[in-house]
């Protein structure tokens, strides 16, 4: 009985007037990704409020200022930039795959899961880039009158305010939540992206196996781009809260 | 292809076993272990529920051991529990773990897990005509995230420096800091880690309530036709859904602070003399975040216990329920107030004052609902046909409870009276009344109402009475006295008060509170003997809808198979409330509409 085919415009539900005419397991989708909104807001939420009570916060334009192999060029914002342009993109071959789909394309679906894979991968590679930069790179910081070199860790920084020591500018210790909160966040960020290439590739065996034209339907295909959609949006209030505010 | 069929396929598709069938050999794991059956389900959260109700109920009778009398020395305790109660006496530290792990086994483990997760997932499909839950392996996999979670918190009792004991709202910096006491150190640890297992369980549990009950449902069930228990399981999940993702934020914050070295709530702190490098957080901030999920978490607590006595009380009454639609209405009106009022349990952390005036606003008028609800319940009683099945009982208990403690509720939503009132014995007494006894006395409401669905046998009833009127009668006599207490300024969490000379006059009181305590504890071993002795050796049930009820769980054989309808599922034409009417007792919902039927 699994292999029914399910004609178009077909109702996924018998007692009478049905609430959304969908299938439960997109209901239950919707219903999981609000739960993980309320999860990310307060996550931001928290973020928020510790910032704008302290007095000095770490100027993103400053510590995001890196490029790979440009060396200490100084490019504020642009990787991020590209990262959110490669996270957005794969956004939008999950689009095409959710479409190809519903034409019951295999070869279009695969295609176009394959690309939407390659996105979540190279996003992730760029967020381990950016970890692995932010914390080995080495700042001079005046701590307790001496120089020390530091790295941006959840436990120290170096973005506090500039200060002059024996004629040359050297930075102090940054607020600690900065780091707390940009590693927590986009560490729980990118854990869901790592979950989202998961379920990408677990989609993308299905299709090549075939299961969903057996099914009749690529319904599973739309119920994981929901869930990558998701993972971009927040990735948007990530964005804008740790790097342009 | 007719739409009963289609409903059917697309049901086994839900199964993803496309070769389903009631007829397949089960084994003993399939059928009692790695069940998928909701109704198994449901009896594996009860069972797991009873047996930390047992464990969180012997704390507090321990812990009032040491209230009772403070200079007593218990020897045999010693025997039990070793360096917990040297020399026979129970040490200060083990006395905060233990109101603290009775506060987290009976809020979360008990009156969450085991109400929600017995009833939502027994009822559910019953009740709506559903063969099963929308994703029958989610559903399992809820019940053992509990089991996982609850074998965490198990062990955190036996680790060396002993279990969370920084009250079960585990308010930094004390439950942040290893070094702050000794439950703070492992124990706490194992404290966060079982509730993200935990939040994992509810998320999957109140998702698949949520899905089973608007895709589900048979045919005719429209959502106006749902049984009110429906209606507030319904919102229940909801809450849940929505609510504890922000505990689970700020669980993981919480152990990044603990174990990473982060800063998240924890600002300029000297922990025995030495200054820790920790700055910029803020411990008020975790509060926000704990009592977020915290508020709602009474109404999770409190809601399915509203709908089951809400169906039992019109059953046993002969009635129709009064005021169907206010009811839903107004536990619309409550989902939507419990996460708008969180505050009020912040009063005194220096909140803005004018921030505390619209949260103590927010709060009374979650009075209105309640109050509407609880005349709806009393208009259905009166003069009603009243059968005093040990299950209405436990009903009308709920409603007398609710009142009781909602009253004193009003008190402490004002910040002016509460600045007075918090953390003293009034909140003690406030909070157990509405909240713990009352969803306790739904929850025995719901297990004597179901029991024979759920076992084809009945309960006992002289034991049922004798444990009715013992819990209620000593649960007045436990709680009543407490705002005499609280009003006098009694602090709660104090491990003894015979140092201060204002709460001298208290300690006769204190003891008679533990007396009873003992006596109702007692009792519910009476209870649990009976549940268990009743699962094989009860009386057996003989017909198919032995309390006369309308809902669809009725129209099941006697002892439902999985699947719980053999033939076609039921079909659907009326609400589930027609109780005496038109010269009939009752007229089930499966029953067409007559041509001359007058309208209820």
């Amino acid at each position: 009985m699994g292999a029914t085919t399910i004609p178009a415009g077909t109702k996924w539900w018998s007692g009478g007037k049905s609430p959304f005419n969908v299938n439960y397991g997109k209901v239950m989708m919707w219903y999981f990704l609000m739960s993980d909104a309320f999860t990310f807001g307060a996550f931001l939420i928290s973020y928020g409020t510790i910032r704008f009570s302290v007095n000095h916060w770490a100027d993103p334009n400053h510590v995001f200022n890196a490029f790979p192999f440009a060396g200490h060029a100084n490019l504020p914002l642009a990787f991020v930039s590209l990262m959110t342009f490669i996270l957005i993109f794969s956004s939008v071959t999950m689009v095409l795959a959710v479409h190809e789909g519903h034409k019951m394309n295999r070869k279009g679906v695969e295609k176009y899961m394959i690309l939407t894979i390659l996105g979540g991968i190279a996003f992730l590679s760029c967020q381990a880039w950016e970890w692995t930069h932010l914390i080995t790179g080495d700042h001079a910081v005046l701590v307790n009158g001496h120089i020390e070199h530091w790295g941006t860790t959840v436990t120290k920084n170096p973005w506090g305010p500039e200060v002059m020591f024996n004629g040359q500018e050297v930075a102090t210790p940054g607020p600690i939540a900065f780091g707390g909160y940009f590693f927590g966040i986009t560490g729980f960020h990118g854990f869901h992206v790592f979950s989202g290439v998961v379920i990408n590739v677990v989609m993308y065996i299905k299709t090549k196996l075939g299961h969903f034209d057996q099914r009749g339907h690529y319904e599973m295909i739309e119920k994981a781009g929901l869930y990558w959609h998701f993972v971009d949006l927040v990735w948007v209030f990530v964005f804008l809260c740790f790097y342009l505010v | 292809m007719s739409t009963a069929t289609l409903h059917e396929t697309t049901h086994y598709e839900a199964h993803g076993d496309a070769h389903h069938d009631h007829h397949h050999q089960e084994t003993f794991i399939t059928k009692y272990v790695f069940s998928q059956d909701h109704k198994t389900i449901a009896k594996q959260f009860l069972v797991t529920g009873i047996i930390w109700a047992i464990i969180g109920g012997l704390f507090s009778v321990i812990f009032r051991l040491q209230l009772a009398d403070p200079n007593a020395t218990y020897p045999w305790l010693e025997d039990l529990l070793g360096h917990w109660a040297k020399g026979g006496k129970i040490q200060p530290e083990f006395y905060y773990a233990l109101v603290t792990m009775h506060g987290t086994i009976l809020v979360f483990f008990v009156l969450t897990a085991g109400l929600s997760g017995t009833f939502a997932n027994f009822l559910i499909p019953l009740q709506i005509g559903a063969r099963d839950m929308a994703s029958p392996m989610l559903n399992m996999l809820s019940y053992w995230f509990f089991f996982l979670a609850s074998i965490v918190m198990m062990s955190s009792l036996f680790v060396q420096t002993g279990p969370a004991s920084g009250g079960w709202t585990i308010y930094p910096p004390l439950s942040a800091l290893g070094e702050a006491s000794s439950g703070s150190k492992i124990g706490m640890d194992l404290w966060l880690v079982s509730m993200a297992l935990f939040i994992v369980s509810s998320l999957l549990g109140g998702l698949n309530y949520i899905t089973t009950i608007l895709n589900m449902r048979t045919k005719g069930m429209s959502m106006t036709r749902m049984p009110l228990t429906i209606w507030a399981l319904f919102f229940t999940a909801v809450l849940g859904v929505l609510s504890f993702p922000v505990l689970l934020s700020g669980a993981i914050l919480l152990l990044f602070d603990r174990n990473l070295g982060t800063s998240f709530f924890l600002s300029d702190i000297v922990v025995a003399g030495k200054i820790l490098p920790n700055e910029g957080g803020s411990a008020i901030l975790f509060q926000h975040l704990f009592w977020f999920l915290g508020h709602p978490e009474v109404y999770i607590i409190l809601l399915p216990a509203m709908g089951m006595s809400s169906e039992i009380l019109s059953v046993n009454s002969r009635k129709p329920i009064f005021g169907y639609m206010a009811m839903v209405g107004s536990l619309f009106a409550i989902t939507i107030l419990a996460f708008l009022v969180w505050a009020h349990h912040m009063f005194v952390t220096g909140l803005n004052p004018f921030l505390g005036s619209v949260f103590v606003l927010l709060t009374l008028l979650i009075a209105v609902p309640s109050a509407i609800k609880v005349f709806n319940w009393l208009t259905t009683l009166w003069k009603g046909s009243i059968r005093f099945t040990p299950g209405m009982l436990f009903a009308i208990g709920f409603v007398s409870l609710f009142i009781s403690g909602g009253l004193t509720g009003i008190f402490l939503g004002n910040s002016a009276l509460d600045i007075h009132l918090h953390d003293t014995y009034f909140v003690i007494a406030h909070f157990h009344i509405v909240m713990g006894v009352a969803s306790f006395f739904g929850m025995f409401a719901g297990v004597y109402h179901w029991y024979p669905k759920m076992f084809g046998r009945y309960l006992n009833n002289t034991l049922a009475y004798i444990h009715f009127w013992v819990t209620i009668i000593g649960a007045y006599l436990i709680f009543w006295p407490m705002h005499y207490e609280g009003l006098a300024g009694m602090p709660r969490r104090y491990y003894d008060f015979s140092n201060w000379e204002s709460f001298k006059m208290f300690g006769g009181l204190n003891q008679f509170i533990s007396i009873i305590a003992l006596v109702v504890f007692a009792v519910q071993i009476l209870f649990v003997i009976n549940f268990f002795y009743s699962i094989w050796k009860g009386r057996k049930v003989t017909t198919q809808n032995p309390w006369e009820a309308n809902t669809l769980e009725w129209t099941t054989p006697i002892r439902p198979e999985h699947g719980n309808w053999p033939g076609e599922l039921p079909e659907v034409h009326r609400w589930p409330y027609d109780y005496a009417k038109d010269g009939k007792d009752f007229i089930p919902q499966d029953v067409p509409v007559g041509a001359d039927e007058s309208k209820h």
